[in-house]
């Protein structure tokens, strides 16, 4: 059994809050390079040029890349051997959430009640936690701060398994598509098919975690990705809505065992500013 | 591209020529509101209440900013998407005289028609770049609704803050004719 104490889970998390938060990925911003390179309209090369100028702005000055700084989204891969001593390990992601948000300066985003009060929590708690129980003595705690732009866009599709790759192609693309300028594209499209419609959702979130470039180890789906990445280029939203070549920066699908009656498609997108980071206890 | 430079609060020669497209960059000053002090407003004004802050010929900008670190004046302020606005705007502008909004992302048709009666300007600024649009924000104040923390009005002063013109006084639209025009398939 290995032990980890509950402060140290606190103070990994509170630095990993304000480190996704000012610190654009090396994949995204290489990507958003490249896309002012492909981008044929000249508003989008306009405001790709912005997106590029504010993540350098961002790290040199350690300010939030957006002000939308999330709701934190962690996933979590949990060692059946690592025991957490003097709190539970979703305490102390929580504090450590609060605290990374309080200290760095980041927004709190969060309302307590999503209906009646809508009161503000204060801190950006409660983090959202997805845990991945797994054999061994590995912790790693990975954040994906999630805008509400693009998150309101998320979608979820019941399909008939005799739509097929045509169906989930269609409805994928139709999603970037309808979302226009609001998502704040260029966007990574993350996409999960299959599991349960709650399954299919989490799937979605997931595939937005991978590398931009990195190849689906599934020849098939990497097929799909490529494919629907063309389409989604293709339908002229371009570069926060404004019309151009470049509307999303990749495209990854995760996909899961399903019913025999169900073909769940789950969409959720992510903004340029595309931030998530990783810590290994 | 080219920037026109234009001072805040916007001439009525400034809000009749401004066309879909065009890049500006704007100094003066910003009121900022986004969804609760929307709700606010518009709870005022059904109560018959004069707003806590006049909008008249002024420009509304959808952000709520993160917290200024030590010695900065604001974090990163970048827009929102508008379409949340949509259900107060058209009643917003008509009763306070609005002449502009900065925001992100397409409008409903009800607004667009609002922004071609009262000739209000809808500016986009980029999304997602709050660090830099944040860095032409030269003073901020909460001007009322503190309580409701990031989600506060604010009154920014910004020098050359860039923004595209995305929907005119003629009801000219990017969020259309620009997909329209790229579109492939």
């Amino acid at each position: 059994m290995r032990t980890i104490a509950y402060d140290d889970v606190v103070n990994a998390v509170r630095e990993l809050c304000i480190r996704a938060a000012c610190e654009l990925p090396d994949d995204v911003i290489f990507a958003l390079g490249q896309s002012l390179e492909a981008e044929q309209s000249p508003q989008g090369r306009a405001a790709l040029t912005h997106c590029i100028e504010n993540a350098e702005i961002a790290r040199k000055a350690k300010l939030p890349i957006c002000q939308d700084t999330g709701s934190a989204v962690f996933f979590v891969t949990l060692g059946d051997a690592v025991c957490v001593i003097g709190g539970t390990i979703g305490a102390a992601i929580n504090e450590g959430c609060g605290r990374g948000y309080r200290e760095g300066y980041l927004r709190a985003s969060i309302v307590g009640d999503p209906l009646f009060d809508r009161k503000n929590t204060g801190d950006n708690t409660p983090a959202f936690v997805h845990f991945e129980p797994v054999a061994g003595e590995k912790l790693s705690i990975t954040l994906l701060p999630k805008g509400g732009g693009c998150e309101n866009m998320s979608a979820l599709a019941m399909l008939k398994p005799a739509d097929g790759i045509r169906g989930v192609t269609d409805f994928v693309v139709s999603v970037v598509r309808g979302a226009g300028g609001n998502p704040c594209p260029p966007v990574i499209v993350g996409v999960g098919i299959g599991g349960t419609a709650d399954m299919a959702m989490v799937l979605s979130k997931k595939a937005l975690l991978r590398t931009i470039g990195s190849v689906n180890c599934d020849e098939r789906y990497g097929n799909l990705e490529q494919e629907i990445l063309k389409k989604v280029n293709a339908c002229g939203n371009g570069p926060q809505g404004m019309g151009g070549t470049v509307t999303a920066l990749a495209v990854f699908i995760e996909h899961s065992p399903c019913h025999i009656a169900s073909l769940p498609v789950a969409v959720s997108l992510n903004c340029h500013a595309a931030r998530q980071a990783t810590i290994r206890l | 591209m080219m920037h026109k430079s234009l001072m805040v609060p916007l001439s009525d020669d400034d809000r009749a020529h401004l066309r879909c497209g065009e890049q500006c960059l704007l100094t003066g000053m910003l009121y900022t509101a986004r969804d609760a002090a929307h709700k606010r407003f518009a709870d005022a004004l059904a109560a018959g209440k004069s707003l806590p802050v006049n909008l008249s010929g002024q420009i509304l900008y959808y952000t709520g900013p993160t917290p200024p670190r030590p010695g900065m004046v604001i974090g990163s302020a970048g827009p929102t998407t508008s379409s949340r606005m949509d259900r107060y705007t058209p009643s917003l502008i008509e009763k306070t005289g609005l002449a502009g909004i900065i925001g992100k992302g397409n409008r409903g048709s009800d607004v667009i028609e609002a922004f071609k009666r009262f000739r209000c300007c809808y500016f986009a600024a980029t999304g997602g770049a709050g660090a830099l649009l944040g860095s032409c924000i030269r003073k901020a104040r909460v001007v009322c609704y503190r309580d409701l923390g990031p989600e506060a009005v604010f009154e920014l002063e910004v020098v050359d803050f860039p923004v595209t013109v995305a929907i005119d006084t003629l009801g000219g639209n990017c969020y259309v004719d620009g997909p329209a025009a790229w579109r492939r398939i």
